[in-house]
């Protein structure tokens, strides 16, 4: 008989049928129209959109626009091509100097999606004699740059530095001379926890390790001029390379990394993420470049942290199990059971309002979330009336006594 | 003092039973994902245990070797040995 390549997905297929079709399936949304960075039109319903890491609001920004639609215009659709043949413009040069004087920083380097700069960053530093030692609770794309290298990859307890320590300390034990990346995020974006720099990037000093932050979900939203929570904290001397993405408060795709090593721009030719693929298109690269002038001298995220309080406090006065604190734009409660997730989920839907359904193995600890990510550009009367259907909903499913 | 491969079976059989949650009676050839139905981070976190025991670092690298308790135990046994 020939062997089936889909047969080792029978238990996922299985367990999506027994999902419900059309608008009541979580994972199958598709929206009609947008009309905000906080509202679309899902099903022929206004729905308010509560989980869609659109931090800054950045997606419907009057200056981001014209910038992209400029661009547009003068270059075209895409560039066809990648970086290292057809495929640099001056726009790409331009949003590269941007990054550099965001970050005040020597080197920068624009990928096509976020994802993929994880991916090569971290496959290319690290060779087959180097070891990468993660957070626990890392990114996907952390994970699947640890397996696109050859590296040793290590793992250690989520934000605890006593552990990573202790994991350093037995690399260098065993191998005194080895190259070592430390890999972490400034945001787990989940349940929103920031990490610990300071003593995390400490250990990795103390044993000669580089760091690596992805300020992902903290672009934008810590840091006196958005550069994230190594900003925010103080300890950006500490840290060797920061990755980050455009696709969540800069408001449209792509990534990045940033860093003042001397030979940092080698890897344009070594790193085959960078190299094989297409760059952004240019209205991309115009939107993003003008973002990023933005958030250098926005006060948004003052209001963003505001209504990400204001949503936490509200829930947790309410008396869910709340999973964040809210000192970032993440909102989740824990729901125990995953039928529960999935029909409060769909209620929330119902009553006009999108968030995220988070089940394992994408979340940590095997938690099931109804987690919301909030944006600079939701009202307070938007605020209320999302806590308004969770206090609603959760009572009607017997989730709140 | 060199541990025996059953030696450490027995010990990673203590270590894995805060993840048996299915109360399976394990063996060497118990299989992380269908019988104790383990998805790969707690799989992780399994060996992240394990690491710390024995003190040594079981790379992830090798994971998608071990599908078994007993390869997990025949993994350390190498790695103690080295």
């Amino acid at each position: 008989m020939t062997l089936d390549l889909f047969e080792k997905f029978n238990s996922t297929i299985e367990n999506f049928n027994q999902l419900p079709k059309g608008e009541l399936n979580p994972f199958t949304v598709s929206m009609d129209a947008v009309i905000s960075p906080t509202q679309a039109i899902i099903n022929g319903r206004e729905t308010i959109l509560a989980g869609t890491n659109n931090y800054m609001g950045m997606t419907y920004n009057k200056e981001c626009l014209e910038a992209a639609e400029l661009a547009l215009k003068n270059f075209g659709t895409g560039t066809t091509g990648s970086r290292v043949l057809n495929g640099t413009y001056n726009g790409h040069i331009k949003l590269e100097e941007t990054l550099k004087d965001f970050y005040d920083c020597d080197h920068a380097i624009v990928f096509s999606t976020g994802y993929q700069a994880n991916l090569g960053i971290i496959a290319t530093l690290a060779g087959p004699k180097d070891y990468v030692v993660i957070d626990a609770d890392s990114h996907a794309s952390i994970y699947d740059g640890c397996a696109m290298g050859n590296a040793t990859i290590v793992r250690f307890n989520h934000n605890d530095h006593e552990n990573l320590d202790k994991r350093l300390d037995r690399i260098r034990r065993k191998d005194p001379d080895a190259g070592i990346l430390v890999v972490i995020e400034g945001v787990y974006s989940m349940l929103g926890d920031l990490a610990p720099i300071k003593e995390l990037a400490t250990a990795a000093k103390k044993h000669n390790a580089y760091v690596l932050v992805d300020e992902a979900h903290s672009i934008g939203v810590f840091g006196a001029t958005g550069r994230g929570v190594a900003q925010e904290q103080g300890v950006e001397h500490l840290v060797d390379f920061t990755v980050g993405t455009f696709s969540k408060s800069v408001g449209t795709v792509g990534g990045y990394c940033v860093s003042n090593h001397p030979k940092f721009d080698v890897l344009r030719l070594v790193c085959r993420p960078y190299v094989f693929t297409a760059s952004l298109p240019p209205s991309v690269i115009a939107s993003a470049t003008k973002a990023l002038e933005l958030i250098k001298n926005s006060n948004l995220r003052t209001k963003l942290l505001e209504n990400s309080k204001r949503l936490n406090d509200g829930l947790s006065d309410a008396g869910f199990n709340v999973g964040t604190t809210g000192q970032s734009p993440i909102a989740a409660i824990i729901i125990d059971q995953q039928d529960t997730a999935i029909a409060y989920w769909q209620k929330m839907m119902q009553n006009g309002v999108y968030v995220n359904l988070a089940v394992p193995p994408a979340t940590p600890n095997g938690l099931n979330l109804m987690r919301c990510s909030l944006s600079a550009a939701h009202s307070f009367e938007q605020i209320d009336y999302i806590l308004e259907k969770f206090i609603a909903v959760g009572k009607e499913i017997g989730v709140l006594k | 003092m060199t541990l025996s491969t059953t030696e450490i079976f027995n010990k990673i059989c203590e270590l894995t039973e805060p993840f048996n949650h299915k109360s399976v009676t394990i063996n060497t050839e118990t299989t992380f994902a269908s019988d104790l139905e383990l998805d790969s981070l707690a799989v992780m976190d399994m060996l992240a245990s394990i690491e710390d025991h024995y003190d040594v670092t079981v790379p992830l690298n090798i994971l998608p070797d071990l599908e078994t308790v007993g390869q997990v135990a025949i993994a350390i046994k190498s790695i103690l040995d080295e």
